[in-house]
């Protein structure tokens, strides 16, 4: 399950890894019948750190939560404790650890526009000194977060009874202008010269800390602000721990954690005549393990893979990945589902995987004349396409993971469907899931037809099992509730997902 | 709760306030620490006033970058060099801090505490040090580590210095890419204290790891100690050893390497030609800077990602090979440079792209003054008249080239630059 092994090779031996059963794990935030949700609260982001032992969400009104995990040696009970559980059943599970208000909402006088608050996405960074590190943005501005155990501290055994000092009326708070005294006549204590007795004076001490318990507290370390001009809809961290990206709709910015009033310019698609403007970029991500790659997909259906060595404004890319449109297929709408809403490299870096509005695909970043794999998220909705366009449903945004061995691919869809799909060479698997307490309700077993080779030059289009526009008791499909943002567990077989302010987790 | 004596109550006050809700008077605590330490008295200072600042490790950065800052001048107040190792301690936790500036500063003071430290302190204090910062579980600790072993080297014996010297390898190889960053920035400064037998094993090995790293930044910085590296060796070693790695890494240049890696490399080569002398200098890296001058891309992007603040200067990789054929001609003088230097440059006028003619121009107006007024009369200006025809070049390059000319002490030299100047207006007026 865990192989990390490159989906193409293990497969190529024995054939695609049996489907996996997915089952409920746990929910954060479930509304009660009747209750309303709070716009607020709507989970915007959602991010498992590196190591899996930790969990982000963002929403609209600016928050972030976290979670840890709980099942694992260090968060768990004692040995004999672990020993004894059944094994078989161990799967991730989290439970709140914290949370804080990263952004507010501001008012830009100059353009008299409002910038939301809405947490758009969350990056972990590198943990270090046992504190936690992410970054978190909205339209306008990053901030890096720093998250640590701190001790509460109880002074004892001043030198000063502030309250008993004579001829001071200060109160016994720290803003007492105390300072006043020094000016006077004892000053000359506090020169460099004065010659205190040889083995110091005894009756001065050194305030006593005493400090019982720990409290979590984040705090914003560095803000990334005034650097983009339109909405930042992407941030990723480099391989070499020190920079990060963040890309709007016409520029892609290079920061350094360390530095924040300084940022780099290395893509800009801003035409000279904004009226010549045809294509903004979606998304863009870091390369994970070449420290100089970069991609990002654009409005058009097309990726760019930059290599920042070659140029310092990267606008000749090094590689182009379009899928060439099929003859007599174009319609009103297809520029418009061609948009790509998310990217993702998989942990390997081979390969990336792309969302449009209709369809998941997996591209070899060393073949650039179409993606090896194309899975179809919801092809019932096509005839109605017309509808999805008038009530802007067709601009969604659905984001899509991978899992961290890439072997499966995931997404979401309507009615808080997710769907997910097995990548490996003639794997039919082909999951559809909703999020709520049974996933698995509208599970239907009809066999598809398996994917072609991933690695031969034709593209495997694959529809697999999926409900149908209306589902055995006839409902339609539900726009208003769309799982637009998941995340996939980095080492285990888990997805976290968002429906509305509710956060679902299943494991398989 | 004790009550002092009315006359020393500024001073309880300070001490007080050290740990007050306000940083400002807490900051202004710290930076007076040796007043404290003083009205302490040495044996209190070390046993109640140091302990107290190394659970103090959680304050504010500005207050911990202070007390890094303190601890670094503190060793009179502690009772003198043979207390000094007291003061490790604290610094060791301020080393391992995760912001970057108290970990500097608190190196910085390990290092200025170190070099005073008498033999048997270090090995029985500092090099345990080292070796737990290098251990460290956060990288923090590690990064920290890099940036002492040069102290802890010197007075180890033998035994010892070949552990350290593993250990270092080992940070040159770190999962962790600021670990190895800090591995390459300090190698030059390790090398210093390194024997020479060992200087040509270890620390070469070490630099071809990093020379070879595939994070942009730790190639570059590996690149950066190379001239530290130089004059460490022998000559021969030098054109053994060295040179080859530089000839390889300037050949990746073409496209693959990164642009800023190439800018250093312009830097760090000058660095070399003394020690190599005249003739190794035009043999190996002399092909090397007119590649350079050749090069692609005008920008060098990102300093950032390398922090070379010492190179600030140099905005670009032509820029940087244009200055260092001024110095080549500076050290070795201008008939060796009319030479070797001036019909290679003047033969790039003719390329067919303007930025190269652009670097010419500003290779000649940093040559002219070196090469004397007669060679400048007679050779190097009449390329720039001629280049003078080119308008993409004119305003961004001929005429800030001319005017600094027509300035020259030289009378003729003067002449024929407001002349050029004259005739380029013409040029502007008539089209």
């Amino acid at each position: 399950m865990n192989s990390g092994d490159d989906a193409a090779s293990s497969a190529a031996n024995s054939g695609p890894p049996p489907s996996l059963e997915w089952r409920f794990s746990q929910v954060f935030g479930e509304r009660t019948a009747g209750e309303e949700v709070q716009e607020v609260d709507i989970i915007s982001a959602i991010e498992f750190d590196k190591s899996g032992d930790h969990l982000a969400t963002g929403d609209r009104g600016g928050r972030v939560v976290l979670f840890e995990r709980t099942d694992t040696k260090d968060h768990g009970g004692s040995r004999r404790d672990l020993e004894e559980m059944d094994y078989t059943v161990r799967h991730p599970e989290f439970r709140y650890k914290t949370e804080f208000q990263s952004h507010e909402p501001e008012f830009d006088y100059l353009k008299s526009l409002e910038i939301e608050e809405k947490i758009n996405k969350i990056r972990w960074c590198q943990p270090a000194n046992g504190a936690l590190f992410l970054l978190s943005t909205n339209d306008k501005t990053i901030k890096y977060w720093k998250v640590q155990e701190k001790k509460i501290k109880k002074i004892s055994e001043m030198n000063i009874d502030r309250s008993k000092s004579p001829g001071i009326n200060s109160p016994p708070s720290s803003n007492s202008p105390n300072r006043i005294v020094t000016n006077g006549v004892h000053a000359d204590y506090l020169s460099n010269d004065f010659p205190f007795p040889a083995g110091g004076i005894p009756s001065l001490r050194l305030p006593v800390v005493t400090s019982q318990e720990t409290s979590l507290v984040a705090r914003c370390r560095r803000v990334y602000a005034h650097a983009h001009d339109y909405h930042i809809n992407s941030i990723s961290n480099s391989s070499d721990g020190e920079t990060f990206i963040s890309a709007d709709d016409l520029r892609v910015n290079l920061w350094n954690l360390e530095i924040s009033n300084q940022s780099f310019n290395i893509v800009d698609v801003k035409p000279t005549n904004m009226e010549d403007l045809t294509e903004v970029i979606t998304s863009a991500e870091f390369h994970p393990i070449h420290c100089n790659m970069l991609a990002y997909s654009s409005s058009k259906g097309s990726i760019r893979l930059i290599d920042m060595r070659q140029s310092a404004l990267c606008d000749s890319h090094t590689k182009l990945f379009e899928e060439p449109e099929a003859p007599g297929t174009r319609s009103f709408f297809t520029e418009i589902i061609a948009s790509i809403s998310d990217i993702k490299f998989s942990n390997n870096g081979r390969y990336i995987l792309s969302r449009d509005y209709m369809t998941l695909k997996l591209w070899d970043i060393n073949m650039d004349s179409g993606p090896v794999a194309s899975y179809q998220v919801h092809e019932h909705l096509r005839p109605r396409l017309c509808d999805l366009y008038e009530n802007d449903s067709i601009f969604d945004k659905f984001e899509c993971c991978l899992s961290g061995d890439g072997l499966r691919v995931a997404t979401g869809s309507y009615s808080n469907l997710f769907r997910v799909f097995g990548t490996s060479q003639g794997s039919t698997e082909a999951a559809t899931l909703e999020a709520s307490k049974n996933p698995m309700r509208r599970q239907i077993q009809t066999p598809a037809r398996p994917a072609r080779s991933m690695s031969s030059m034709t593209r495997g289009v694959r529809r697999g099992p999926e409900s149908p526009g209306a589902e055995a008791n006839g409902n339609a499909y539900d726009f208003t509730t769309k799982l637009l943002h998941m995340a996939w567990h980095p080492t285990e077989n888990s997805i976290a997902c968002a429906a509305a302010n509710s956060l679902y987790m299943y494991y398989a | 709760m004790s009550m002092v004596d009315e006359p020393l109550y500024p001073i309880a006050v300070l001490i007080d306030e050290l740990k007050n809700d306000d940083i400002q008077l807490r900051l202004n605590s710290i930076r007076r620490l040796s007043i404290i330490a003083r009205a302490l008295g040495e044996e209190r200072t070390r046993k109640e006033l140091i302990p107290f600042l190394s659970e103090s490790n959680d304050d504010d950065d500005e207050v911990l970058l202070a007390m890094a800052e303190e601890l670094g001048v503190f060793i009179p107040y502690v009772g003198g060099i043979d207390h000094a190792n007291v003061l490790l301690p604290p610094l060791e936790t301020l080393s391992a801090v995760e912001e970057t500036c108290v970990r500097e500063k608190a190196v910085d003071s390990l290092c200025r505490i170190g070099s005073q430290m008498k033999e048997k302190d270090l090995v029985d204090h500092f090099i345990p040090l080292a070796k737990r910062l290098s251990a460290g579980e956060w990288f923090t600790a590690r990064v920290s580590a890099c940036g002492i072993f040069h102290i802890a080297y010197a007075s180890a014996p033998d035994l010892v210095k070949t552990e350290l010297r593993s250990i270092y390898s080992q940070l040159c190889q770190d999962d962790m890419p600021m670990v190895r960053r800090a591995a390459a920035t300090n190698l030059g400064k390790f090398a210093t204290t390194i024997e020479s037998a060992h200087l040509k094993t270890d620390i070469m090995s070490m630099f071809e790891d990093l020379t070879q790293d595939d994070q942009d930044s730790v190639r570059l910085l590996a690149v950066e100690s190379c001239a530290a590296l130089g004059k460490l060796l022998e000559p021969q070693d030098c054109v053994a050893h060295i040179l080859p790695v530089i000839v390889n890494f300037s050949q990746e240049l073409s496209s693959d390497s990164s642009q800023h890696v190439r800018s250093a490399l312009a830097s760090v080569i000058m660095g070399m030609a003394p020690v190599l002398g005249k003739d190794a200098t035009i043999e190996h890296l002399l092909p090397i800077f007119l590649s350079l001058l050749k090069d692609e891309f005008p920008d060098v992007r990102l300093n950032i990602i390398s922090k070379l603040d010492q190179v600030n200067q140099v905005h670009s990789i032509r820029d940087a090979a244009a200055n260092n054929l001024k110095r080549l001609a500076e050290e070795f003088g201008p008939e060796w440079a009319m030479q070797h230097i001036v019909p290679q440059v003047l033969e790039m006028i003719n390329n067919p792209h303007y930025l190269y003619r652009m670097t010419v121009l500003r290779a000649v107006s940093l040559l002219a003054p070196v090469m004397g007024s007669e060679i400048t009369c007679s050779k190097l200006l009449p390329a720039v008249i001629t280049a003078s025809k080119d308008r993409q070049v004119v305003e961004k390059m001929i005429r800030p080239c001319l005017v600094e000319l027509s300035e020259d002490p030289d009378v003729d030299v003067r002449f024929f630059a407001n002349q050029a100047l004259q005739s380029i207006d013409n040029v502007m007026m008539s089209s």
